[in-house]
Order: C-alpha cells, then structure tokens, then sequence
C-alpha cells in the first residue's frame, strides 16, 4: 500500500452531509480495467454531453489540483464500492477531512492510503472557515506523523486516528500479511469448528 | 449464553486477534461477485497468494448482466464477468453462473439455497451482504481490499463493533408490509443512526414477519449507516430452511436446529444504543427525497424544509430541488413515469405475490414503463409455476430475467433521464437509476398499486377502490 507521511496541497470543500459513493464513484464509470484518474464525481462534475458543470467545486480553477476535500457527516455512506476510495485517490485527493465518515468507505481509505481525519465540530466549522477564507489561494498541509492539518496562516487543527492505523498508513502496511501472520490460529479455528459444527467447515456443492 | 446475539456470533467466530487490536472474525461463507472479484484475483497472482478456502468460496455474476437479455444469453460480452469466471476457474471457486438454476442476486441466492445458516458468518463485497443477517448471521459487506483478504485468510480483521437496538412497538395497520416498518425505522434512527453499530431487529412486528420480509429488514440496515444487521433466528427461520439444498442434512441438521434454538441476545444483554419504532397503527411509507431516511406515510405531503430542524434544511431543499417536489404536495397527486419491482430488497416470491395480489384484473397506466425481475431464477420459476409471470404480463409489466436490474442503473438497466420511478429498492440517491431519475422507494403492494394509477398510491387505497 502507498505511504502516507505527510501531504501538501490545496483544500476543497465540499460541505455537505451524507455524500454517498453513488455520487463520489457513478457505477456506469466502471470497467475492469478504469483508470479511475477521472471519475470522481462524474455525474456532479459533468453534465449528460460530458461537458464540465462550472459551478461544481472541484471545476472550480482553484480547486482542480485539490488533495485535500473537507465534507460534512457521515461521508462514503451507501455502496461499498472500493471505487470510490480509488476515484478520490486516482485524482489527486488522498486526504478527507470529514464529522465523520461511513464504516465501509472509512475501511476502504485505510487499505488504499487515504487518510481519513474526523474533527470535532467546533475544530471542523473552524477549518471549514479556513478553507473556504483561503479559497485555494495556498496549500493546506495533513501532517499524520504529528496528526494535525496545517492551515496557510499556520493554524493548527489536532487530529485523532488509531495508534495502529496511523502506523499502517505511515508504513504503507501489507494489511493481508499482517493478518496471515495468525495462519496457524486460523487453522486451529478451522480445525475446533470441523469438531463442533462440522456442516460449517464443509460446505456443499449445488448438482 | 450471555450478552447480545451479534457479541455471541462475534466472539464464537474470533479465530485470533492482531497486534494492532483488530479481531480476525472467521467467515463461514464468501459470495463473491464480478464487479469485485477480478481486481482481488488480479491481487492475488500479484502476490503469489491463493483462495485459502474455495470450498467455502461462491462467485455470483448478479451486477453487471442484463435482466432485459433474451434467454439463453449467458453474459459473455460483460468483460467483469469474463474476467471474474476466469478467476473462478483459476482459483477453483464454484460460479452461480449466468443460466444456472442457481442464478441470481448473492443476498437471495445464499440463503435460498440454504448457504447462509443461523449462527454462521457471511461477507459479500456488497453493502446489502447485511439482507442474510435475518437468519441470524453474521454478516458483512465489504470493498475490494477486504473481499481479496478474505480470498487469502478467510477471515475479516474487524474493529469491534458496538451494538445497537431497534425495537418495533405496536401493531401495524392493515397492509403494512416488511418494507414500510424498515423505512419507518430508518426515518426515525436517521441514514447514519446505526453508524459503527451491529443492528438487532426485534419486537412482535419483527417476529410476525415471515423469513423473506426480515430479509428485507435486515437488507435496509446499510441504510441507517449500519455495518450489519441481525435478527434471532426462531421456528419461522428454521422451518424456512428446511429441506434447502445446501442447509445441513440428516444428523447434521438435527444437531444444528438445536444449536439454532438457543441463538439469541440474554435478556438482560445491553445495548450501546437503542432506537424504538413505535408502529402503533403506522401506515404505508414512501420517501419523498434523495436519502433513505427522507420518508413520509403515504397519505401525507412533502414536507417543507422551513418546518425541519436546521441541521435538516439544506439537504432537504437541495432533495426537493433534485426531486423536482414542491412542499406541501399531496405523495398521492405525485405522477411517476417508471415502475421497478425487484432488486436484493424486495425480488422474492413473497414479495411478487404482493404486488402480484395487488395487479390482478387491473392495467399499468397509459404511459408508465413497468418491469419486474426476479431475484434469482429460481424465484423466477417458482412464480412461473403459479403464473404471477402472466399477472404481470397481462398488466403490462416487463418480465425480466434474475439481476440486479434497475436497483443500480447497471448494463443499461435503467430509466430514461428525468424519469420519475416508484421503486422496491433500497436507495433513491441521486442518479442511482440512471442519470437524473427520481426515485421513491416502496413497497411491492404499493409500487404495484402506483403503477395501476400512474401516480403514487397505497395499495389500500387502490384496493379499497377510492
Ligand atoms: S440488487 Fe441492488 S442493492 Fe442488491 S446487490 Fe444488486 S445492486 Fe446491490
């Protein structure tokens, strides 16, 4: 998984609750082998004649190059679509800064290097002022190794994160070989469960 | 035993635990399907990995095939289905392929065949894997980086979860089905009330319902932001699974009904959080909105954003504005131009008899598109068998084969931009239908109903011929 130490780069806000992965990641952009460089946001950024829609923040000049998107609640809810964490990520914008994100989105930012920071709502309507104040003008910075974001004017807004997902972002972690480290317990599991109920451990074929 | 059914489940199927604090939570049961599966094949070769345990391992083709192909089509032109039974082949995993008896959306599929048993765990690389928690399973949509873990370890590495409650009080009115409490329940706990939370469904209306309406349920839990949903398992559950083909059998079965019967929560079990229902005489739900939680009873208005807390305004009028709604207008003078019945929500046979019930002798109004499909083809031959294909045919819907259709706007499975669509679906997001179409999510009965109207109606209301 890429590394994620520490990102510079302009802030786009996308103020809204309940930003679903519909909306972040339009299924019909889908093939088995999309770049996903450039469809975040299809069906916000353009219209049915694929032209750009100029209103949308991330049309907006300042905002094009955006690495860092500050939203509201709840953000990533609905499909489980992993496409989405890869559309934010294919397009340059590897940090979410979020009141809170949806448990499937959050899980698929941490196997792809995304950093997702959840903020208080006092510190969030603070930096949210900051961001839309600074309007693109000058990079933000996400610093994880000292878990906080840094505004231009040097304001500081604290973040937390787990010890050990900060750890696994920082090192850009191998998530399945991590857990493969427990195979012998996996195959006691196994082996208890063959015993106990053995019509789990052998499932049937249909015809 | 003690705590609640979701603690008992987890802690029965906890294999080990990481330095890092995650449980690594056994998965008895994975149901792959393509628009996942080819990039974690593609992972594993990467890797030098393998599918630790095929034999535990399906592959369903639901997302990405037509339900408008002619019979006989088997899909090959999908490239996600090409490269998902090539890994299939490569990695010894057993494919509900396109054509088979078995085919058909992986949450109706699994537990139709008697996959998905009480007591065991499930994953899905899809976010509605919570439907089969309504055997009493633990059950968990996952991404793509979690569906390829599983592949290789058979095991999720899970943050626990707190546990929550939603309790339905009272008696229903007349009509009032599966989908109409869900919907209820989500406009009450909110579309992220159950955010980090493992969701128990229970009450007298829960345990009224029979196994396919807790399907439904426990498929909306996604809905109000929860990573799963669970119901307890009781003679309707084991009484549904009896005789399917992949249940256990003889000796085995007898031993797991036991084990089945002493699955649920400790009375004295609590809960980090507790949503109660009332749904004392509640009527018939529609949404109006853009988000799962946006509902109203079908005899009520579009609500007026000035009368909503604040927090609420701005989505709501941003909703109405998509929606194309005017607040104050009665649901039952909103016009539709499309009507869906199907999808992992509501595409069992329970739910085609309903809206099948509400259908016969009348037409689809003059101008509304309507198609039906079947969650798996064995739904689709069981209705066959006592002809609610020719119900619906001689309405005038569309008879589709089994998929997930409309429900994602997949494979051109979708509504005209603009269209307006009543739908037993499980999300009205913006575009999810197809680009700009406006849903509203309801109920068979009701859909049925509207699509005989041509505007949203309760099925009482059609019924009762007012
Ligand atoms: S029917 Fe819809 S919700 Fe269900 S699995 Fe298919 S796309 Fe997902």
């Amino acid at each position: 998984m890429k590394v994620f130490t520490r990102l510079t780069g302009m802030a786009a806000p996308l103020l809204q609750n309940d930003v679903n992965t519909d909306q972040i990641s339009p299924v019909a952009g889908h093939g088995v082998d999309t770049d996903y460089s450039n469809t975040l946001f299809y069906r916000q950024r353009y219209d049915s004649d694929d032209n750009e829609i100029a209103d949308f923040v991330l049309n907006l000049p300042q905002f094009k190059a955006a690495q860092i998107l500050i939203t509201g609640d709840n953000f990533g809810c609905g499909s489980s679509r992993e496409s989405a964490v890869w559309s934010l990520a294919g397009y340059g914008i590897r940090c979410v800064i979020a009141l809170s994100f949806a448990d499937i989105f959050r899980e698929n930012c941490l196997r792809n290097g995304v950093l997702p920071v959840v903020l208080p709502a006092d510190q969030h309507r603070a930096l949210a002022l900051k961001v839309a104040e600074i309007d693109g003008a000058e990079p933000f910075t996400a610093d994880l190794e000292a878990q906080k974001i840094v505004t231009p004017d040097k304001l500081e807004f604290p973040f937390d994160i787990a010890a050990a997902e900060r750890d696994s972002l920082l090192r850009g972690l191998d998530d399945i070989g991590v857990s493969l480290e427990h195979e012998d317990e996996i195959a006691a599991w196994e082996h208890s469960m063959a015993e106990r109920r053995p019509w789990l451990q052998t499932a049937a074929r249909p015809r | 035993m003690t705590g609640t059914l979701f603690e008992q489940l987890w802690s029965d199927h906890r294999a080990g635990t990481r330095a890092d604090g995650r449980d690594l939570i056994y998965m008895d049961r994975h149901v792959a399907h393509e628009l996942h599966s080819p990039r974690a094949f593609a992972r594993l070769r990467e890797t030098g990995r393998k599918v630790r345990r095929p034999d535990l391992t399906y592959q369903a083709l639901d997302h990405s095939v037509s339900t408008f192909r002619p019979a006989g089509d088997t899909g090959a032109e999908s490239p996600f289905i090409v490269a998902a039974r090539a890994g299939c082949e490569e990695f010894g995993v057993h494919v509900f392929d396109v054509g088979d008896p078995e085919h058909g959306i992986s949450h109706v599929v699994g537990p139709e065949l008697g996959l998905t048993t009480p007591g065991s765990s499930y994953a899905c690389p899809d976010s509605h894997a919570c439907t089969v928690g309504a055997l009493g399973v633990l059950a968990f949509g996952v991404g793509t980086s979690e569906l390829e873990h599983v592949f290789a370890t058979q095991v999720l590495a899970l943050k626990p979860l707190k546990t929550m409650r939603v309790f339905f009080l009272g008696t229903p009115a007349e009509g009032v089905t599966a989908k109409d409490l869900i919907l209820k329940a989500i406009s009450v706990a909110g579309a992220d009330g159950g955010r980090g939370h493992a969701v128990e469904y229970a009450g007298p209306a829960i345990e009224a319902l029979g196994m396919e309406g807790r399907m439904t349920i426990c498929n909306m839990a996604i809905e109000m932001g929860a990573r799963t949903g669970l119901i307890a398992p009781d003679e309707t559950t084991i009484e549904w699974l009896a005789g399917r083909p992949l249940a256990p059998q003889g000796f085995d079965w007898d031993s797991a009904a036991d084990w089945w019967r002493t699955l649920k929560s400790s009375p004295d079990a609590a809960y980090d959080k507790e949503v109660v229902v009332d749904c004392e005489g509640m009527e018939t739900q529609i949404s109006w909105g853009t988000d799962p939680s946006q509902v109203v009873g079908a005899s009520q208005r579009v609500p007026d954003p000035a009368d909503a807390e604040p927090a609420r305004k701005e989505a709501m009028a941003r909703a109405l504005s998509y929606m194309d709604l005017k607040p104050g207008t009665p649901l039952s003078e909103i016009a539709i131009d499309r009507v869906f019945i199907g999808s992992c929500t509501n595409s069992r046979l329970s739910d085609l008899e309903e809206a099948a019930t509400v259908l016969r002798g009348h037409k689809v109004a003059e101008g509304v598109k309507a198609v039906v499909t079947p969650g798996s083809s064995q739904v689709k031959r069981d209705a066959e068998a006592r002809g609610l294909d020719k119900v619906f045919k001689e309405a005038g819907f569309f008879w589709g084969e089994s998929a997930c259709s409309m429900c994602a706007g997949g494979m051109g499975d979708a509504a005209d931009p603009g269209d307006r669509c009543i739908s037993t679906t499980n999300r009205n997001f913006e575009n999810r239908q197809g680009p700009g179409v406006r849903t509203h999510l309801a109920s068979p009965a009701n859909v049925a109903a509207s699509a005989v109207t041509g505007r949203i109606t309760s099925a009482r209301k059609l019924l009762a011929g007012d």
